[in-house]
C-alpha cells in the first residue's frame, strides 16, 4: 500500500480540479519562458509572443492534460478507497483479536449456518435443479402405466408391447428399457477362490444409446447380441471394474466366468466394454441399489413372461411431452400383451413423465422444506450476529461518537462496521465451506441411502457462487442494522452516556429484545416442524409391517435344479430342513421375493359361474414360497394353514392370500377352501395371512398372494430367511457353511438382516428427519445463545442499578426473579409469535407427515416446553450473576 | 535552426525526461531547458509535446508530482523520479545506446560485403 502523498491531501482541501492544474502548469511554463527571453533582451511584448510560438498549439496539450488527469484521479480514488479498505480490515482484525470469544462464537455460528446452507443447496441442486447427467436430458421421458402405484409389474410392459411402440411411435428418437425384476446378486463370478456374487441388469437394445452414455472403454452392445442364442456380452460398471478386476486395462474382450443364476445354460460372458464413472444406474433408476454389470435383454427370451420391461425414451427434437402423450394415448390401448396369444387381451395405458421429474418429483416437497429450514437457520444466525454486533457496538458507542466528532462521516463509520461483518462472514463462509465439503463427501458415499443422484453430490461452481452470494448477503443483513444504529448522529448523547440507563441504551435494548423475540419465534417454527417430522418418523417405525424384521436375516441361495420343478422342491426342502437344524435357528423358509425389495405383480380372481374377464382380476403381489417362510418372517396367519411340503411333492395347486385379497374377492365370507384364478391355474385358498407392507412402511397393505412353486411357474431366485434368538451376524458362518455343504458353488453372498430392507425403505425419511432435527437443535442453540447474550448484557449494564437496589434492601432472590421474569417475557413473546407461525408452516408440510396431524397437540406442547425450558436456562445464568452482585463494590466502582 | 531540429524517435523523449529528472526534482520548464542545454541546443523539442509525455509518465507512476515554489517564486508543479522511473531510465538508456550503436555501425560501413553462396 502506498502512502497518500502530502499534496493529495492538499489538493483535496481545495477540491481536485485537474483543468485548473493543467492551466496553471502551462501558464508557469509560458511565464518562465517569457522571463528568460526578457532577460536575454527581448522586449516584453514580443517575448510573450515568442514564448507562445515556441510552445506550439496550447489547446490540444491542455485537452490531453485534462484527459490524463481524469484517469489519474479515478485511479487515485480507487487506490485511496482500497487503502481505506485495507485500513478498515486491519483495524477489524485487531478488534476481533482483542475479543476472541466474540470472534470465535460469531465465526462458528456463521460457519454452521453457511455450512448447512451449502450442504442443502448442493443436495437440492443435484436432485432438483441440475439436469440429469445425460446429453439433452430434457428429451428423456419415462413411460409408465397410468395409476400403476407401487406395483412394479404395473409399471412395466411386455416385450411385444414394447416392440409395437418402438415401431409405431413418431414422437421418439428411440425407446428402450430395462428388466425391472433383476434381484441383487443374481450373478456369480467364479474364478479364484469362492464364487463372488454380482448384480447384473438386463437392458434392452439401445439402452445406453438412448441415454447418450458413451463407453469408458471398449464398446456398447451390438444388434447381434440382442438375438437369441448369442454369445452373452457384458458391460461392466466402472466401480465393479475397479473393485473386482483391479481396473485391468485389458478386460475388454476377455471372457469371464460370470454366470446368471437363473440361466440354465451356465455360459460365460464376454466383457465388451466398461461404462464411464459418471454413469450410475442405481442413482437414476433405482436409488440405493448398485449394479455391477449389464447384459442384453433378449426380447425373444421374454416374450411369454408378462410385463417386465421398464420403459423410457428420448423424444425427437421439437416434440413436446404433451404431443408424445397424445400419441401414446392413441397407441398403447391397441397393444396386445402377447402377439402369440391375442386371447390374453390387449390395452395398455402410458403416462409420460420427464425422467428428471420422475426421479426427483417425489422428493421435491421434502427438499423444499429442507431448504426453507436451512433458510430459517440462516435467518436465526443473522439475527443472532446482529445482536452480538449490536452489543459490541453499544459498548463501543463512545469510540464511534469520538470518531465522528473528529470528522468521520457517517458513511465512513458504516463502512467500517460493514467491513467487520463482511470479514466475519468471509471467515465463517470459509469454515462453513470446509464443513460442507466434509459432509458432502460423506453423503456422496452413502450408497445405501435411497435418494437418487446422490453419488454426484459435491461442491461445484454453483455451490461456490451460492456460498459467496450467501456470505455477502448475510454480512450485509446482519451488519447493517447495528451499523446504522450505531452511527446515528446523536453525538452529544453518546458522549455523555456512560451506558447506564440513558435513552440511547434503552433504545438499543428495545431493538435487541425485538431481535431475540424474532429469533425465538423462528426457532419455535423449526422445532415444531422437526417435532412433527420426528413424530411421523416414529409412527413409521411403529407401523405394523405385517412381519417382524428384528430377528430375521436373509441370504440369497444358489442351486442348480436343471429346470426340474421336482428337483427344485427337493433342494428347497433340504435347504430349509438343514437350516432349521442349525442351533439357534427358530424357523427357516424360502421365498423368491422379500418385502420392500423388488416386487412382481400378477392378477387374482375369484372363481364364479363364468370365467373371469380381464377387469375381474385384482392386481396382486406374488411370492413363491416354501413352507416355513411365514414363520421365519414373523408373519401372522389369520386363518387356514401354511403351505406344506406335501403340497409341493404332490404338486397341489394351493394359494395363501392376504387379508386385502380376502376382503376384495370374498367380502364377508370365509375364503378358505374357495377356488381362485391365479398364476395360470385354479388354486384352492388354504390360508389368509395378515397384510404385509410391500413397497414401504408408509403404503398401506396391497393385495398379496403366496404360492408354492408348481409346474407352471418356478421361483425367480430364492432367499433363505432364518429367524433366531441370536443376532443374525452370529449365525452367518453356520448358515453359509450349510449352504456350501449343499451346493459348493454357493457364492459368498451377504447374510443380511431383514431389518436392513426396512431401513433402506425408510432411509429417505430418516435422512430428512435427521437433517431437520439437526437444524432444529441448531436453531434452539442459537436462540438460547441469543437470549443469554441479551440478558447477560443487560445485567452487566445494570450492575450499578442492581447494586443500588440491593443497597436499598432488595433481596438476591428478588433480583434473580426480576432477571428471570425479563427472560421469560422475551421467551413468551417469541413463543407466542412462533406458535402462530408454526400452525401455518405445519399446514404446508402436512403432506410430508405420516399419521400425524399438522396441529398435533403433543408435538406443539412438547416443543413449546422445550423452548421455554431452554430460554429459562439461558436466562438463569445471568440471573445468578445478578444476584451475586455486591452492592458495596458496584457503588464504590462509580 | 529549423534544419537541425531532429525528429524525436518514439520513446526517446520519455528517456530524456527521466534523465533530466535524475539530478533532482524539476518542473516542466526546467526539464525543457535542461534537455536543450545538454544537447548543445541541438535537440529543440516543440515544448508543447513535453507535457503530454510528462503526464503519461506521471500516470504510469514513473514520476511523481508535487506543487511547490519555483526559483522565481512562482507556484510550479515539480516532478521527481520514482524508484520505478529510475529503473525505467536505466533500461531505456541501455536500449537506446545499443540502438544508436547499431545504427551508426550500419551507417559507417564502407561497402556491403558480398554474401558467398
Amino acid at each position: 500500500m502506498n502512502k497518500i502523498p502530502i499534496w493529495r491531501r492538499y489538493d483535496r482541501l481545495l477540491g481536485s480540479d485537474r483543468a485548473a492544474d493543467v492551466k496553471a502548469e502551462l501558464r508557469f511554463h509560458i511565464d518562465s519562458k517569457t522571463d528568460d527571453l526578457i532577460a536575454r533582451g527581448w522586449p516584453p511584448q514580443q517575448a510573450r509572443a515568442e514564448a507562445e510560438r515556441q510552445f506550439g498549439n496550447i489547446r490540444p496539450v491542455q485537452r490531453i492534460g485534462e484527459h490524463i488527469g481524469g484517469h489519474m484521479d479515478l485511479r487515485s480514488r480507487i487506490s485511496d478507497y482500497w487503502s481505506e479498505c485495507m485500513h478498515d480490515t486491519r483495524y477489524t482484525v485487531r478488534t476481533l483479536l482483542a475479543n476472541p470469544t466474540f470472534s470465535i462464537v460469531a465465526i462458528l455460528v456463521l460457519a454452521l449456518g453457511i455450512g448447512a446452507n451449502i450442504v442443502v443447496f448442493s443436495v437440492v441442486n443435484t436432485i432438483l435443479l441440475r439436469p440429469l447427467p445425460f446429453p439433452d436430458s430434457q428429451q428423456l421421458v419415462r413411460i409408465v402405466e397410468k395409476d400403476a402405484k407401487s406395483n412394479e409389474s404395473g409399471k412395466t410392459y411386455t416385450a411385444d408391447a414394447t416392440q409395437d411402440f418402438q415401431q409405431q411411435n413418431r414422437s421418439f428418437q428411440s425407446v428402450s428399457g430395462y428388466f425391472a425384476f433383476s434381484s441383487p446378486n443374481n450373478f456369480k463370478l467364479a474364478g479364484s477362490g469362492q464364487p463372488q456374487p454380482a448384480t447384473g441388469m438386463l437392458v434392452a437394445e439401445g439402452f445406453f444409446e438412448t441415454l447418450g452414455v458413451e463407453p469408458f472403454a471398449g464398446r456398447l452392445f451390438r444388434h447381434e447380441e440382442f438375438l437369441q442364442h448369442a454369445q452373452t456380452a457384458a458391460l461392466l460398471s466402472y466401480p465393479y471394474w475397479k473393485r473386482q478386476f483391479g481396473g485391468d486395462p485389458n478386460i475388454v474382450g476377455r471372457t469371464v466366468d460370470l454366470t446368471d443364476k437363473g440361466d440354465l445354460n451356465n455360459k460365460s460372458v464376454t466383457v465388451v466394454g466398461v461404462l464411464p464413472q459418471t454413469f450410475d444406474f442405481g442413482a437414476v433408476f433405482s436409488p440405493g441399489t448398485k449394479v455391477d454389470l449389464f447384459v442384453p435383454y433378449i426380447m425373444d427370451d421374454f416374450r411369454s413372461d408378462g410385463n417386465d420391461l421398464a420403459l423410457f425414451g428420448r423424444l425427437r427434437p421439437g416434440v413436446s411431452i404433451g404431443k408424445a402423450q397424445n400419441e401414446a394415448d392413441l397407441l398403447f390401448p391397441q397393444f396386445y400383451f402377447e402377439h402369440k396369444h391375442p386371447e390374453y387381451g390387449k390395452g395398455y395405458t402410458a403416462q409420460l413423465t420427464g425422467l428428471k421429474e420422475y426421479i426427483s418429483g417425489k422428493l421435491r416437497r421434502s427438499l423444499i422444506v429442507l431448504w426453507c429450514a436451512v433458510g430459517l437457520i440462516q435467518l436465526i444466525v443473522c439475527v443472532n450476529l446482529s445482536n452480538l454486533l449490536l452489543a459490541r457496538a453499544a459498548a463501543r458507542g463512545k469510540e464511534f461518537a469520538m470518531r465522528s466528532a473528529l470528522g468521520a462521516r457517517r458513511g465512513r463509520i458504516v463502512r467500517q462496521l460493514l467491513t467487520e461483518s463482511l470479514l466475519l462472514a468471509v471467515l465463517g463462509a470459509s469454515l462453513g465451506l470446509g464443513l460442507a465439503w466434509a459432509v458432502l463427501a460423506w453423503l456422496a458415499h452413502q450408497g445405501s441411502l435411497a435418494l437418487p443422484l446422490l453419488h454426484m453430490i459435491g461442491l461445484d461452481g454453483a455451490a461456490l457462487a451460492w456460498t459467496l452470494v450467501f456470505a455477502v448477503g448475510t454480512a450485509v443483513l446482519f451488519g447493517l442494522v447495528p451499523a446504522l444504529r450505531t452511527s446515528s448522529p446523536n453525538l452529544q448523547e453518546a458522549l455523555k452516556d456512560g451506558g447506564h440507563g440513558a435513552s440511547e441504551g434503552r433504545r438499543h435494548d428495545r431493538l435487541r429484545s425485538t431481535l431475540v423475540i424474532t429469533e425465538i419465534s423462528l426457532a419455535c417454527v423449526l422445532l415444531v416442524g422437526a417435532g412433527l417430522m420426528l413424530r411421523s418418523f416414529l409412527r413409521v417405525l411403529d407401523v405394523d409391517l405385517g412381519f417382524e424384521p428384528s430377528r430375521a436375516a436373509a441370504v440369497s441361495v444358489d442351486y442348480d435344479d436343471g429346470g426340474n420343478p421336482a428337483r427344485q422342491a427337493a433342494i428347497w426342502e433340504e435347504v430349509v430342513s438343514r437350516a432349521s437344524q442349525i442351533p439357534g435357528v427358530e424357523a427357516a423358509g424360502i421365498s423368491d421375493n422379500l418385502p420392500m425389495s423388488r416386487n412382481r405383480g400378477w392378477g387374482i380372481a375369484a372363481k364364479g359361474q363364468a370365467p373371469p374377464k380381464n377387469e375381474d382380476y385384482l392386481p396382486v403381489f406374488v411370492y413363491i414360497v416354501s413352507p416355513g417362510y411365514f414363520k421365519a418372517m414373523g408373519m401372522r396367519l389369520i386363518a387356514g394353514r401354511d403351505v406344506t411340503w406335501d403340497d409341493l411333492v404332490n404338486n397341489r395347486s394351493v394359494v395363501v392370500i392376504n387379508e386385502t385379497v380376502a376382503r376384495r374377492l370374498w367380502p364377508g365370507q370365509n375364503p378358505i377352501g374357495r377356488i381362485a384364478y391365479a398364476g395360470g391355474g385354479q388354486p384352492e385358498v388354504i390360508g389368509v395371512i395378515a397384510d404385509v407392507r410391500e413397497s414401504s412402511a408408509e403404503d398401506s397393505g396391497a393385495a398379496q398372494m403366496y404360492l408354492p412353486a408348481t409346474k407352471q411357474f418356478g421361483p425367480e431366485g430364492s432367499y433363505l430367511v432364518v429367524r433366531s434368538k441370536l443376532p443374525p451376524s452370529s449365525l452367518a458362518t453356520s448358515v453359509m457353511r450349510t449352504l456350501r455343504d449343499i451346493n459348493p458353488g454357493q457364492p459368498a453372498s451377504q447374510f443380511s438382516p431383514v431389518q436392513s430392507l426396512v431401513d433402506h425403505a425408510t432411509s429417505p425419511r430418516r435422512f430428512f428427519v435427521l437433517l431437520v432435527g439437526i437444524f432444529a437443535c441448531l436453531g434452539l442453540l442459537l436462540a438460547a445463545l441469543g437470549i443469554y447474550g441479551v440478558i447477560a448484557y443487560s445485567v452487566t449494564r445494570q450492575t450499578q442499578e442492581i447494586g443500588i437496589r440491593m443497597a436499598l434492601g432488595a433481596t438476591p432472590a428478588r433480583v434473580q426473579f426480576d432477571v428471570i421474569w425479563k427472560t421469560l417475557r422475551l421467551a413468551l413473546a417469541g413463543i407466542a409469535a412462533g406458535f402462530i407461525a408454526s400452525f401455518a408452516v405445519a399446514r404446508l408440510i402436512a403432506s410430508l407427515l405420516f399419521q400425524t396431524a399438522p396441529n398435533d397437540p403433543l408435538t406443539f406442547a412438547a416443543m413449546v416446553a422445550v423452548l421455554a425450558l431452554v430460554s429459562l436456562l439461558a436466562g438463569y445464568l445471568p440471573a445468578r450473576k445478578a444476584s451475586k452482585v455486591n452492592p458495596m463494590d458496584t457503588l464504590r466502582a462509580h | 535552426m529549423e534544419d537541425s531540429k531532429l525528429e524525436f524517435l518514439r520513446g526517446t523523449l520519455d528517456v530524456l525526461i527521466l534523465k533530466a529528472l535524475a539530478w533532482g526534482p524539476q518542473h516542466g520548464y526546467g526539464i525543457a531547458s535542461l534537455i536543450r542545454r545538454h544537447s548543445d541546443e541541438a535537440l529543440l523539442l516543440e515544448e508543447g509535446t513535453l507535457y503530454p509525455a510528462l503526464w503519461r509518465l506521471e500516470s504510469k507512476k514513473l514520476v511523481a508530482a508535487e506543487w511547490g515554489l519555483s526559483e522565481n517564486n512562482r507556484k510550479a508543479k515539480f516532478y521527481r523520479l520514482t524508484p520505478d522511473g529510475r529503473r525505467h531510465l536505466r533500461d531505456g538508456a541501455k536500449t537506446w545506446e545499443a540502438y544508436a550503436r547499431a545504427v551508426s555501425k550500419v551507417l559507417s560501413t564502407a561497402k556491403p560485403q558480398e554474401e558467398t553462396a
